[in-house]
């Protein structure tokens, strides 16, 4: 090892921060910004299947509450973005990277919210296990990314709750609303547990960032947290389990579910889930429709410059 | 004579005190450029081991909103309770979440 190198390891071995401007490995910093444009990608792309539904959001205040959440979730990719810029790479470039399917972003977000209730299970399930993810990145080893989640995980706890008071509301409504809320978690349960990857033993990531401490517990640790925490939750709302095989396992204190269909997993991952192709369409256009604010943005910025410019001679 | 402090301009000085913590605002002081600030900043600011990184700014180059506009400038957000956790009543056994 090099002194940088062993520098390096030093700090993170003593649990401190690595800072924009201290070395790290090359490979550190690749996948530093893989992993955090990743998740930014995933905020922004995540406004797509929540947006579907403002404008028929079930009263007034359900769709105040869901405006505000979508707008956090912009506000979140934000954060990331920047926090990956500290890394050195551009927003253009990420940008580039997201539309032209070199970089991913939560397959979670590749499945329709086909109805109402969808819009509950998202906030109470897909929110919940981003937070599950969140707290823990929180002990990220890179400075910028770990005070990032501090902040959005002080955000997060509000989308979560509207969700599951969303779908508390259905669930506790008439035998339609009810069917509506026990479709909506079956179809939304399994995705929600596919989105911390796949297996440790198939990750191929995983372990160089646990070493370096970018990820702090395994996908399968933090995926196991997530079952143990929604069992209860399902119970209170009065709906079945989609798994049939969740059982106390009383030796291990956590329980026992069925494994996951991988196939699906993998199928989304490589661009086949029903809406990937319209998610980087629709933010193709969006970015295309949005040129003229860009234009106009520069164009004043430099009329200004010219009119200072001027005062100043 | 003219006042020295005059010639000079005002920074405002950051530090960060453990690595992984936001730099936080510490005061000012005032230097001939941003080299002589960091260096002023070290010596006045962190003579105990407060930190383990400055940074100066100088103070011209900070735009910041007025307190007195606080009422107009924060006003749209204040009729948003729904934006906080707390808002949500949820039943005991799952309002940990």
């Amino acid at each position: 090892m090099t002194p940088q190198e062993e520098n390096f390891m030093r700090k993170i071995e003593a649990e401190e921060k690595i800072e924009p401007k201290d070395w790290m490995p090359e490979q550190y910093r690749k996948n530093l910004i893989r992993q955090i444009s990743q998740h930014a990608h995933s905020e922004v792309i995540g406004m797509q299947p929540e947006g579907n539904w403002i404008t028929r959001a079930p009263s007034l205040r359900r769709k105040a509450v869901l405006l505000s959440k979508v707008q956090d979730e912009a506000g979140h990719g934000l954060y990331l973005y920047s926090a990956c810029e500290t890394l050195g790479i551009s927003r253009s470039e990420m940008i580039e990277q997201l539309q032209s399917g070199k970089a991913k972003y939560s397959s979670i977000f590749n499945y329709p919210t086909l109805t109402w209730a969808d819009v509950g299970a998202i906030g109470w399930l897909v929110d919940g296990a981003a937070i599950v993810n969140q707290v823990s990145l929180q002990r990220t080893s890179y400075g910028p990314y770990s005070r990032g989640m501090i902040r959005i995980c002080k955000e997060e706890s509000f989308h979560q709750r509207q969700g599951y008071e969303a779908i508390l509301a259905l669930a506790k409504g008439s035998p339609e609303q009810k069917a509506m809320a026990q479709d909506a978690l079956d179809r939304f349960y399994w995705p929600a547990l596919m989105m911390f990857g796949p297996h440790d033993s198939e990750s191929a990531h995983s372990q160089k960032s646990m070493e370096w401490k970018i990820k702090r517990e395994t996908n399968d640790d933090l995926r196991q947290k997530f079952v143990d925490q929604t069992v209860k939750q399902i119970e209170v709302l009065g709906l079945d389990h989609p798994d049939k095989n969740i059982k106390w396992n009383e030796e291990r204190g956590h329980y026992d579910s069925s494994d996951l269909n991988w196939d699906e997993f993998w199928s989304v991952i490589n661009g086949n889930g029903h809406c990937n192709r319209q998610r980087i369409e629709h933010h193709v256009a969006a970015h295309d429709e949005g040129e003229w604010v860009r234009d106009a943005l520069s164009a004043y910025n430099e009329k200004k410059r010219a009119k200072k410019a001027q005062n100043a001679a | 004579m003219t006042n020295i402090t005059e010639k000079l301009e005002l920074f405002e000085v950051f530090v960060r005190s453990k690595r992984g913590l936001d730099h936080k605002h510490v005061g000012s002081l005032h230097a001939e450029d941003h080299e002589q600030a960091l260096e002023y900043a070290r010596d006045c600011y962190t003579r105990r081991s407060e930190g383990v990184s400055i940074w100066v700014v100088k103070s011209a180059d900070i735009c910041s909103s007025q307190e007195d506009d606080a009422d107009c400038f924060y006003d749209p957000n204040d009729d948003k309770p729904y934006r906080h956790a707390t808002y949500y009543v949820l039943p005991d056994p799952v309002n940990n979440m």
